[in-house]
């Protein structure tokens, strides 16, 4: 991705990159540590059809959303040899029973045979996690198994 | 006691009839500055409130206003944005210097007011108001856009030109000679060189001079340098500004942010009694015979301005939509304009019609500016056919 860094004198920095769809997208990075998302107009490359504030919790669940997908999809590259597993991203929902929860406490492995094999939070992928680690509302939870499976493991994390 | 007591009720009628007028604009969209330049007009006639005990702290208060708005300046760019910037964008600068600083020299020169009159006037038409243009641009969301930076760049490279602009100013102001004039030249352009290498190798140690954790303390040592620094350029013949300007520049990082953080309120305080000081200080019945040559002048370099937008923006690649939008964008001209009319007309070098001319068209450019950076896109999709894609 050919990313241009641009400054802003008296303002920041901003850094976009042009899609294969033909938008500009990118962040503008304020001096006072702002944030704004914006997306180029499709008429008019020059000009911002929307520019979007962002405080620094909404970054990182910004990154959570796009991060997770391309975890998943590599995932899911590596698995296509094998036959009836696939990769799937959960997410732990504001209101979850397991919010606040350790991954022990799913029973997840027993109950529906599924892996756990990574925890998304702000941006960044927990390979791995352990019994022990606690969930928080708003985790994405990569998860590797059948498609039966799958599905419970989806439904003890809505509903318990 | 009786004086001050008259003295803190006429102060306390200006600053409260300033926060309606400030009120009011916001409301309708237009910079505040116009408005503040009306509200001195019209008490320096004697209309509402005649003002005597308060001149001379009005007076002082006006300077400090001009030391504040150009120290704030200085501290909104790092040395490093103003010497990348000099770097990128010296074509389009010298370009906007041409287009927008031809017209008014030449009106002063038809209107007979000579080479200082014209070289007053040229500065007058040249520089746009960054404070106007940084926020029409942040009101209509439009700092993600393409032309953005090619506009920023632009008034990077005007404030500079200020700093080379006011000390020629005011040494010709002063009547010295032509190579008097020379000098101070070469001055003010060793000094600006200097600050700049200072900025860049030692700001973190100008920085630590007026830095302090506690705000009370940082604010005086703040006010306190920049004061000194503004009296002892003004008695180098550098001028207050220049030297506030400079001092603004070399303070750098988390320093500055501080710093304009809390000079802001102050520079507002003091800024609108500055516009209206200038108001006060011209009479109002001169601004109607001026009223048809500022309209002329104001059209001519609405059309200068729009020109040089597309041309900076064209030389960075942006489409036709974005180049016109850059140009309409640096139409407004404000609080510099009147500095610069302001240090003219206090020499006493130029006659005193040029005060009149500068409010006229001062009172124009602050409200068609915001006006043209709204209605450029609309304007233009009438004009040009549809998909205005990159050319």
């Amino acid at each position: 991705m050919d990313v241009t860094v641009t400054p802003l004198p008296g303002l920041g920095t901003q850094q976009d990159f042009t899609t294969r769809s033909g938008h500009r997208i990118g962040v503008i990075t304020y001096r006072d540590g702002r944030f704004e998302l914006i997306v180029s107009d499709h008429e008019d490359p020059d000009k911002v059809a929307a520019s979007v504030a962002l405080t620094t919790a909404e970054t990182s669940t910004l990154a959570n959303l796009l991060g997770a997908p391309q975890l998943v999809a590599l995932l899911n590259e590596q698995q296509s040899e094998v036959a009836g597993i696939t990769t799937w991203q959960l997410s732990v929902a504001p209101g979850s029973p397991y919010a606040g929860r350790t991954l022990g406490d799913t029973e997840m492995r027993t109950r529906t045979s599924v892996s756990i094999v990574a925890v998304v939070r702000d941006g960044t992928a927990h390979p791995s996690p352990r019994p022990d680690f606690q969930f928080s509302a708003g985790d994405l939870v990569v998860v590797v198994g059948t498609a039966k499976g799958l599905r419970a493991a989806s439904e003890i994390l809505e509903k318990g | 006691m009786h004086d001050t007591a008259i003295s803190l009720i006429e102060l306390g009628a200006v600053f409260f009839g300033l926060g309606i007028l400030g009120r009011l604009a916001w409301k309708i969209g237009v910079s505040p500055i116009p408005l503040y330049l009306i509200g001195g007009l019209a008490f320096g006639t004697g209309g509402l409130i005649p003002l005597h005990g308060i001149e001379p702290f009005t007076h002082l208060a006006s300077e400090i206003g001009v030391v504040l708005l150009l120290l704030l300046l200085g501290l909104e760019y790092s040395a490093g944005e103003l010497v990348t910037g000099l770097r990128r964008s010296w074509l389009a600068g010298v370009i906007d210097i041409v287009l927008n600083a031809v017209p008014g020299a030449l009106v002063a020169l038809l209107l007979g007011w000579g080479p200082l009159g014209a070289f007053t006037m040229a500065g007058v038409t040249y520089i746009s108001s960054s404070g106007i243009v940084a926020k029409v641009l942040g009101d209509l969301g439009r700092l993600g856009n393409r032309e953005t930076p090619v506009i920023l760049s632009i008034l990077v490279f005007e404030d500079l030109a200020m700093a080379v602009y006011l000390p020629i100013l005011t040494a010709v102001l002063a009547g010295v000679s032509f190579l008097g004039g020379l000098t101070a030249v070469g001055v003010s352009l060793v000094v600006i060189t200097l600050v700049l290498v200072v900025a860049l190798r030692f700001g973190k140690y100008v920085s630590a001079l007026v830095d302090s954790p506690d705000p009370e303390v940082f604010l005086l040592r703040l006010l306190g340098a920049a004061l000194l620094v503004a009296g002892i350029a003004s008695e180098l013949q550098v001028s207050a500004a220049v030297g506030s300007f400079l001092l603004g520049i070399a303070i750098s990082g988390s320093t500055a942010a501080n710093a304009t953080r809390m000079l802001e309120p102050l520079r507002d305080l003091f800024a609108a009694l500055f516009f209206v000081v200038f108001g006060l200080n011209t009479d109002p019945s001169q601004i109607p015979p001026v009223l048809p040559v500022a309209l002329l002048l104001a059209v001519a370099t609405c059309v200068t301005k729009v020109l040089t937008g597309w041309f900076a923006a064209r030389m960075q690649g942006v489409g036709r939509m974005g180049r016109l939008r850059a140009g309409a964008a640096l139409v407004a001209r404000g609080e510099f304009s009147i500095v610069i009319a302001g240090l003219a007309v206090a020499s006493g070098a130029v006659p005193g019609e040029l005060a009149a001319l500068a409010t006229a068209y001062v009172l124009l450019m602050a409200i068609l500016g915001p006006v043209a950076a709204r209605v450029v896109e609309p304007v233009a999709r009438m004009f040009l056919p549809s998909q205005a894609k990159k050319a």
